[in-house]
């Protein structure tokens, strides 16, 4: 089967500035993939050259087996979600969704419909009257998804589309897109700096730091065999510790060990507790391990020890992940 | 005294007048917006506003073609006189010269607008302002008139046509019927591109400034969404600027109606409506006649802002 996206060796430069770094990339058709990241680290950027904003300075992008460099976003089938949603002005709720048809010529009566059909699909039905500026932050978004939807892409773009909207909102549209994308067989490429977010919606992960992917692969994957120290701490905050002082692999290697992991346990190792703060769910203790730092997570029904005291903790050495030698 | 040093939690009120003033509208913001409005209210309705409106009355005066003095008795006669067919020449021709100006500036001052809200960055975009705004800084006499000598049979618009060997290309545009003439400095081609050139500022400075709202994601929106440039220019980029447009338009061209230097230096002897309006209260002496000319081009404004505003150009406001 063909690949939604490929990208071979691609380069994006700016200038001295490498915003995306020889990258090589395949997203599988019909998957939902996350590109995760800090700020600056190319994600964006990558995105927007599958949108067709950017051309890749060196490197072949292909989409559906098609290169796509030197064709220009209007010329390809890939729709995309803005982060401010970028709705027109000047347009109401069922022009700014029918934008697509209408430029492709489709009637109006047809076109209508179709817009319809697409608000319906975010559970926007009747709102097509409305301006833009009338809707909440949610339903704004809703409404750029069923301006991308109603296309019928082959790839659906979305651009930290999650990130202005409050807690509860998020995870409950979370839910929604994903659903919508099992329902509709689509390709998603989802762009975010949320590590939570990136774990529990997608498919696959990649992870990118400096303009380059650090590891791509399944959540599971990234979580507990992070293949370098960047994705280990940027993923879920794991202890990046010498792997021989927790009894793993050889001197001069690195281990990752995720603080949920490590446990309170009489006849384990001394350390002592340097921080204590009350989260709710969990407590978290920063320690010291022989002269290392460490972060311990700890089950709220625990007593966890006060700041000062020394205590005694202990993991599964099977939930240690060796990195690779100088990784 | 109040001590700022000290520990209290509310220090002591301030002294002196100005600081009790200053605590005062702090304290009654209201009162300090009606302070502040005030002035211009009263400049605006008095010296503005009722200036205009006695004007106005005078145009429902009328002249006695006789003696040449007022009759104060309320009649339309005046603006009867209007529809003349040598005033109503003057209005048709400065209302033509007019829209020619506008839609031309619009044209020429959006994409350099577009460049400058999009593209110039930093000492590029302090270039830019200086760049239009510095022709404003010179007096509008010398630059009409250096437009009169670049324009004159003898100027270096001809010179540098017949350097070119183009003077046949000239020639044949100013052999043109009405618009052309003996020279561009006695044409409507030569008063056009006066006006044109004096007036453009007031055109890109709008027209930039709402541009430079139109943020880049809409037009990579429309782009996303399969709109070709001229499909997105059409449908996203130039609704959205249209109040800019509308803006410039609004001053190009009320600035042109009511111009009356600019024809007298460059152009043909025929009147426009600022000369009209100049000569009727000057030598003339027909006052009620001037203030309905002056009617006209308010009127123009007030049809043209309504019909803007019934094809939606504010829409985006």
């Amino acid at each position: 089967m063909t690949d939604a996206v490929t990208f071979r060796g691609v380069s994006r430069h700016f200038g001295i500035v490498k915003a995306v770094d020889e990258v090589d990339l395949s997203i599988r058709d019909g998957e939902f993939f996350a590109m995760l990241g800090p700020s600056g680290s190319g994600k964006t950027t990558c995105l927007r050259l599958i949108a067709g904003f950017e051309q890749p300075t060196a490197g072949h992008i292909e989409i559906f087996g098609e290169r796509a460099e030197g064709v220009p976003p209007y010329l390809r089938n890939v729709n995309t979600v803005f982060q401010n949603y970028a709705l027109f002005p000047h347009m109401n709720v069922r022009d700014n969704v029918a934008f697509g048809l209408r430029v492709k010529g489709v009637g109006r009566a047809e076109r209508h419909r179709a817009a319809e059909e697409a608000l319906e699909l975010v559970e926007l039905g009747g709102y097509g009257n409305r301006r833009a500026g009338e809707l909440s932050g949610g339903q704004r978004q809703r409404v750029a998804l069923a301006r991308a939807l109603v296309n019928k892409p082959r790839v659906v773009l979305l651009d930290e589309p999650l990130g202005a909207l409050d807690l509860k909102l998020r995870e409950q549209m979370q839910e929604e897109l994903r659903k919508l994308q099992r329902a509709l067989g689509l390709t998603f490429v989802f762009v975010t700096h949320d590590q939570d977010e990136a774990l529990s919606m997608a498919d696959r992960v990649a992870v990118f730091a400096e303009g380059k992917i650090q590891q791509v692969g399944t959540s599971e994957d990234i979580y507990r065999r992070p293949n370098t120290r960047f994705v280990a701490d940027f993923v879920g905050s794991s202890n990046v510790l010498p792997a021989d002082l927790v009894g793993a692999g050889a001197s001069g290697q690195w281990a990752s060990l995720r603080p949920e992991d490590v446990v309170l346990d009489a006849s384990g190792r001394e350390a002592t507790v340097t921080g204590r703060y009350f989260h709710g769910r969990v407590t978290k203790l920063s320690l010291d391990l022989a002269g290392q730092s460490l972060t311990a997570l700890i089950p709220a029904r625990e007593d966890a020890p006060e700041i000062g005291e020394t205590t005694k903790i202990s993991w599964d050495p099977a939930r240690v992940h060796v990195m690779g030698q100088g990784a | 005294m109040s001590d700022l040093s000290s520990n209290a939690a509310i220090f002591a009120p301030r002294s002196g007048p100005l600081a009790r003033t200053v605590d005062w509208i702090i304290r009654h913001p209201r009162m300090f917006t009606f302070l502040m409005v005030l002035p211009i209210t009263l400049w605006l309705g008095i010296v503005y506003i009722g200036a205009l409106i006695a004007l106005l009355i005078q145009s429902f005066f009328s002249i006695d073609e006789f003696s040449g003095i007022i009759v104060h008795e309320v009649t339309l006669k005046t603006y009867g006189e209007l529809l003349r067919p040598y005033n109503l020449d003057i209005i048709l021709r400065t209302v033509g010269m007019a829209a020619a100006v506008t839609v031309a500036a619009a044209i020429v001052a959006f994409p350099i607008a577009y460049f400058a809200a999009r593209y110039a960055k930093g000492k590029w975009k302090a270039l830019f302002y200086i760049g239009v705004m510095l022709p404003l800084w010179s007096s509008y006499l010398v630059k009409v008139y250096a437009w009169k000598l670049v324009l004159a049979k003898e100027g270096i618009l001809n010179w540098v046509f017949a350097k070119l060997h183009l003077t046949w290309l000239l020639d044949g545009v100013l052999s043109i019927p009405v618009i052309g003439g003996n020279s561009l400095s006695v044409s409507y081609i030569g008063t056009f591109l006066v006006f044109l050139y004096i007036w453009l500022p007031y055109m890109i400075i709008p027209v930039q400034a709402s541009l430079e709202r139109v943020s880049k994601d809409l037009t990579e929106a429309a782009a996303d969404l399969g709109a070709t440039p001229k499909q997105s220019f059409r449908m996203v980029l130039f609704p959205l600027a249209l109040p800019g447009v509308v803006a410039g338009s609004i001053f190009t061209f009320s600035l042109t109606l009511g111009d009356y230097i600019v024809p007298q230096i460059v152009g043909n002897s025929r009147l426009f409506i600022g000369q009209a309006v100049y000569t009727q209260q000057g030598t003339a002496g027909n006052i009620p006649l001037a203030a309905a000319f002056t009617v006209v081009p308010i009127v123009i404004m007030g049809i043209y802002l309504w019909g803007a505003r019934k094809m939606g150009a504010f829409d985006a406001l």
